[in-house]
């Protein structure tokens, strides 16, 4: 496409950046109903995730008086939103840009926008809810959604991949994973990657179109920022929201508990290490908020690119975003 | 050759996979909000024409494969082997079967055919999209005929058997698309 001399144009249709419009308002109405307050962070931040699985982009920030230089574009809100948690906003939730390196396809595009919000005192089954009540709420103009299913990603392993992900060895895994009519060489791929692939593979291909599918209890290895489940803990409190196979959102109960959040940071840390990534400083100011006390609660991150497109059953991420990154 | 990773990967590149040439027909990337990425790439296999679906994650790479299409004009055949030459350097080539895959029941000397090279060899020839053939051999039309309404076989001088209507005789030349291998019109005299 390169030299196109279409390429000033935008690739979403008035109809797509009409309906954002009016999506917002929506969603700006859902939450004024619901008490939640509409907070603003920073985009660019000296601190950011240390997820293995994000590659947050960076910047030079040169000002008086910055003290790091290099600053970071948010892979999401979540830390920020935390730290005004931490300072008593009560429930918050945020519309803004979130940007995540080497993702681009039909679905990704390295800059998108995140609705991310919180629930103080709440647990993670409410939370589950209300998402699956914000998405029918957003999709009610184009489509009569089913009552939403909500189902243990246990359960969907075990009997969609008869692969128990909390029992089974590497190897059943890698044997599985392999058996593929779409087959990947699986050296280098870990416990949870190859859980991560038998899932998009096997599972979300089966998620009904005209329903939320809300999956929770995943492995713990996978809890990122979810607490532990008390009850059982070889799962976390941390869920996925699908409508088909469009992966929407993932929430936690948050993990409030700082010492278990630096150790699963450093761990973190050290397999970038091992494996020659980026290493972004430990965020102190995060971690500080969380030892000064994040009240109990939920949060959950949507994909708002993504609902538009399910709204106006667009074939890709770009129908709904006025300049993709090739045209950005 | 290069080697592309998975950013580079798109539709219309031509790559090894198990030692044939390809070429990627659609890539997906696929990547869940917390978990591994991968790219599936769906590619045709250019010596047999099946199509193939194979995964990759991040860091792997793809071969590139020295494939072009060009121009070359067709010379003759001694039944085994047809030959081909690039019109500008006289580089000539040979074609087996397998690459002329029915092209063969089209083409006449002179023709101006499209020729995938692999490596410098020919491993695919595609006859000009429209050929205009004399009939050899057709049983004669009724009478009175028109043009609706029916139709018969016909024999091409290059060997090809295609549907004509009643009308054609043998001796004319007809205008046939070689993709669909239907009769198109009376070719030009």
């Amino acid at each position: 496409m390169k030299g196109d001399a279409a390429e000033w144009r935008p690739t979403a249709g008035l109809a797509a950046l009409k309906r954002r419009a009016a999506m917002l308002a929506e969603l700006r109405a859902f939450f004024a109903e619901r008490g939640v307050l509409e907070v603003e962070t920073p985009l660019l931040s000296a601190e950011t995730t240390l997820d293995l699985h994000l590659e947050p982009l960076s910047s030079r920030a040169e000002a008086p008086g910055v003290e790091r230089a290099r600053m970071y574009l948010q892979t999401s809100p979540e830390l920020a939103m935390k730290r005004l948690l931490a300072a008593g906003s009560g429930s918050i939730y945020q519309v803004c840009k979130a940007f995540r390196g080497g993702e681009r396809g039909r679905w990704h595009n390295p800059e998108f926008t995140i609705l991310e919000w919180y629930r103080e005192g709440w647990d993670v089954r409410r939370l589950m809810r209300e998402v699956a009540a914000l998405i029918e709420t957003l999709l009610a103009g184009s489509r009569r959604l089913e009552p939403a299913t909500y189902v243990a990603y246990a359960d969907l392993m075990r009997q969609h991949a008869g692969i128990d992900p909390h029992e089974a060895s590497i190897e059943v895994l890698r044997r599985a994973v392999e058996d593929s009519p779409s087959p990947v060489d699986t050296s280098g791929l870990d416990r949870d990657d190859l859980l991560s692939r038998l899932f998009g593979e096997r599972i979300e291909p089966r998620f009904a179109p005209d329903r939320v599918t809300v999956v929770f209890d995943y492995p713990a290895s996978q809890a990122a920022m979810a607490r532990l489940n008390a009850s059982d803990p070889r799962t976390a409190e941390r869920f996925e929201a699908y409508v088909g196979e469009i992966e929407l959102a993932n929430g936690y109960g948050e993990l409030c508990d700082p010492a278990e959040q630096r150790q699963r940071m450093e761990r973190d840390l050290a397999s970038r290490h091992r494996t020659g990534r980026p290493l972004p400083p430990t965020p102190s100011r995060f971690l500080a908020a969380l030892e000064s006390g994040l009240p109990h609660c939920a949060g959950v991150a949507l994909g708002l690119d993504r609902l538009l497109g399910l709204d106006l059953q667009a074939g890709s991420i770009d129908e709904m975003i006025a300049f993709p990154v090739e045209r950005a | 050759m290069a080697s592309y990773n998975m950013n580079q990967v798109r539709t219309g590149l031509k790559v090894l996979e198990s030692g044939e040439p390809n070429v990627i027909i659609s890539c997906d990337f696929i990547k869940p909000g917390k978990g591994q990425a991968f790219t599936r790439v769906k590619m045709r296999n250019l010596l047999n024409g099946r199509v193939n679906e194979k995964t990759y994650k991040p860091g792997d790479l793809l071969e590139g494969a020295d494939v072009i299409e060009t121009s070359m004009q067709y010379l003759y055949t001694d039944g085994e082997h047809w030959f081909f030459m690039n019109p500008d350097t006289y580089d000539q080539v040979e074609a087996d079967a397998s690459a002329l895959g029915g092209a063969e029941q089209w083409i006449k000397e002179e023709d101006i055919c499209n020729v995938t090279l692999w490596n410098g060899h020919p491993i695919l020839v595609a006859a000009p999209n429209f050929v205009t053939r004399e009939v050899v051999e057709t049983d004669p039309g009724l009478k009175g005929d028109t043009s609706s309404g029916g139709n018969k076989p016909a024999k091409l001088e290059t060997g090809a058997v295609v549907k004509v209507p009643l009308f054609i005789q043998t001796g004319e030349s007809i205008r046939v698309d070689t993709r669909t291998g239907e009769y198109v019109s009376r070719g030009k005299t």
